[in-house]
């Protein structure tokens, strides 16, 4: 089995230096782009290769950067930018990534960059990751000393600067056109779309916002091609995925593994099953914005495509596992309060709707909720679906309660019955 | 007033951008670090060195968690609210801290050693329970250790 993205990363050792990289192959797929591939052969073998964005919602990388305006008379600079600002609850990957390998990145990055011929990039990363800062910055400076940054990288016509950017905390700054925002030094609330940043971006130039988990791939699959990246996978949806499972298992981690295991070899196999005296409940499949699935989904395919058709989303990949020791209200009352708490305030049903649902589980959980308020949990999660707001985060925080009135309805009802919380 | 080596490092951010307003995020965390804190005096400061009226900074200011609008103790203890670590008892790390410190979170203890504030998932959550004690991650944290771990922050 073929681990491109991790076979390099070792726990408990430092991150691959620039020269370490070298040896094991790296940049010699960004040596080859530069001298032998036109940008749109490169944005072609990526859109063949079926990649899909990994930072959520799973759009065709190539095709993404096949909206990019080309040609002598497009606006100039265009921008390109690496999405490392993690703050998904439960999501825990790309930290892996950026800390273990920082040159993968950098020259998926710089190959990105190629192909839709931008100038500047930037890494947004979040405050909190401040070994991969500074691995990061050690990391972009040698990639500077070896020329392959700055102007006319390797002799050629093409020009690349990089630039690290840590946020300050705010789970809307991943939302990518509130990146966008925030990198400008405002607000960070999302933009209307249209129009995409692809065509009026960072500064109103053309700008690509991809995953670290997406860049990381694109030098693998130069390397080894697109009917390569697609045998990874289990499935239709191509390639690995880092996966990751949290909460009371027995070995909590991340793995890179092909696209598509099923959740019952991810918990039960590498996550190593529960722990003693603990049965599932539930499972959030790719982080706090994802419906719930239950212990009849076991065998599902963790891929784009089947994790949709059994009503959730595979999203970050990263899941968490909820217990049966665990209250859900309470785990709803968590989670939402994440997202209460996270909102930007920019539309209304998200910034009244939101605090609203925490406080309405609050009072479940605490054995002073009635009938109604479960009827007014439902109506929220019909008011807050994509289209009633501006972003999917009021959307995105539905899903989980949503999913946890259908499969959980009885806990909730039980609190109510029995006036406290049974757990 | 922005001390030179203020300026200096706010400087050599707005170098790498576009439009200078752009460094205002960078130009907070500069002040924070060398400040503790952001107050409304180094929020008129940045202002005027970024040609950005003190409302728009303030607006920015506000919107981030990290960004301290109050003093704060010698050190900072963010413990990760989310969920794998409400799953894995963060509660009762809370609880401890509580009884060892005499503050709730948003508060700082009467010798301003520690403040301690609630934060958003650490991105570590298969080492949940997690909390940062300014710029260092502390992972799989246990009843029985914390005495040791906040002994190393005087
Ligand atoms: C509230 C919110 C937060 C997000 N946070 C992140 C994040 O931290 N990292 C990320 O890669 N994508 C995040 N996304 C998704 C981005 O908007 C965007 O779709 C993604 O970066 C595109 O990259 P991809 O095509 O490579 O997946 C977030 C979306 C929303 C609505
Ligand atoms: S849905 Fe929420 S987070 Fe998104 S724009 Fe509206 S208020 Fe902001
Ligand atoms: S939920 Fe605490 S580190 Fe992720």
């Amino acid at each position: 089995m073929e681990r491109p993205l991790t076979k390099n990363i070792h726990a408990g050792r430092q991150p691959l230096s620039l020269k370490e990289y070298v040896s094991t192959g790296g940049y010699s797929s960004m040596q080859q782009v530069l001298k032998k591939f036109t940008p749109h052969e490169v944005q072609q073998l990526v859109q063949k290769s079926n990649l899909k964005g990994r930072g959520g919602a799973g759009f065709n990388t190539g095709m993404k950067w096949s909206f990019v305006p080309m040609g002598e008379d497009c606006p100039r600079p265009k921008y390109l930018i690496a999405n490392a600002d993690e703050m998904e609850p439960g999501t825990f990957k790309d930290r892996l990534l950026l800390e273990g390998n920082p040159h993968q990145l950098i020259e998926g990055m710089i190959i990105a960059a190629y192909a839709i011929q931008a100038n500047i990039s930037y890494i947004f990363l979040r405050w909190a990751y401040k070994k991969a800062a500074a691995i990061l910055e050690r990391s972009i400076q040698e990639a500077y000393e070896a020329g392959w940054l700055g102007q006319h990288i390797m002799g050629t016509g093409f020009s690349l600067d990089m630039h690290l950017h840590t946020g300050a905390g705010r789970y809307m700054c991943g939302e990518e056109t509130a990146l966008l925002n925030a990198l400008e030094g405002k607000r960070a609330t999302p933009r209307a779309k249209p129009p995409f940043p692809q065509v009026s971006g960072l500064f109103g130039k053309p700008t690509i916002v991809n995953n670290v988990e997406t860049l990381c791939c694109v030098p693998h699959i130069i390397a080894n091609g697109a009917e390569w990246f697609q045998g990874l996978s289990y499935s239709g949806d191509a390639g690995t995925k880092i996966y990751g499972v949290s909460g009371k298992v027995n070995n909590p981690g991340a793995w890179e593994l092909p696209m598509g295991v099923t959740m019952r070899e991810l918990i039960e196999e590498h996550a190593g099953g529960m722990k003693k005296g603990y049965r599932l409940k539930g499972v959030l499949p790719g982080g706090a914005s994802t419906d719930f699935l239950t212990e009849q989904h076991m065998d599902i395919k963790m891929d784009f495509k089947s994790v949709a058709a059994a009503g959730s989303r595979l999203g970050t990949g990263t899941m968490v596992v909820m217990d049966d020791a665990t209250c859900p209200v309470g785990f709803l009352h968590n989670l939402q309060h994440f997202f209460a708490q996270e909102s930007c305030g920019w539309c209304t049903p998200c910034r009244e709707g939101l605090p609203w649902v925490e406080k309405l589980l609050l009072a479940i959980e605490a054995g002073m909720g009635k009938q109604e308020d479960v009827d007014m949990l439902q109506m929220h999660t019909q008011w807050l679906q994509p289209g009633n707001t501006f972003c999917a985060l009021a959307p995105g925080a539905m899903e989980p309660l949503q999913s946890a009135l259908k499969y959980f309805r009885e806990d909730f009802d039980r609190h109510i019955r029995e006036k406290k919380c049974p757990y | 007033m922005l001390s030179a080596e203020e300026i200096k490092s706010i400087d050599h951010e707005v170098a790498k951008l576009p439009q200078k307003r752009a460094a205002v995020i960078e130009a907070l965390k500069i002040i924070q670090q060398h400040r503790g804190w952001v107050s409304d005096e180094s929020v008129t400061a940045i202002a005027e060195h970024l040609n950005m009226s003190p409302a728009e900074v303030d607006s920015v200011a506000t919107f981030y968690n990290l960004i301290f609008r109050k003093p704060v103790g010698r050190h900072v203890i963010l413990l990760c609210d989310s969920i794998s670590c409400y799953v894995m008892g963060y509660k009762h790390i809370y609880e401890a801290l509580q009884q060892k410190l005499q503050i709730k979170f948003g508060e700082t203890t009467a010798d301003q050693r520690f403040t301690l504030l609630p934060n958003a998932c650490l991105g570590c959550c298969d080492h949940a329970p997690a909390l940062m004690i300014n710029n260092d991650l502390h992972r799989d944290i246990k009843l029985e250790t914390l005495d040791d771990l906040l002994s190393k922050y005087t």
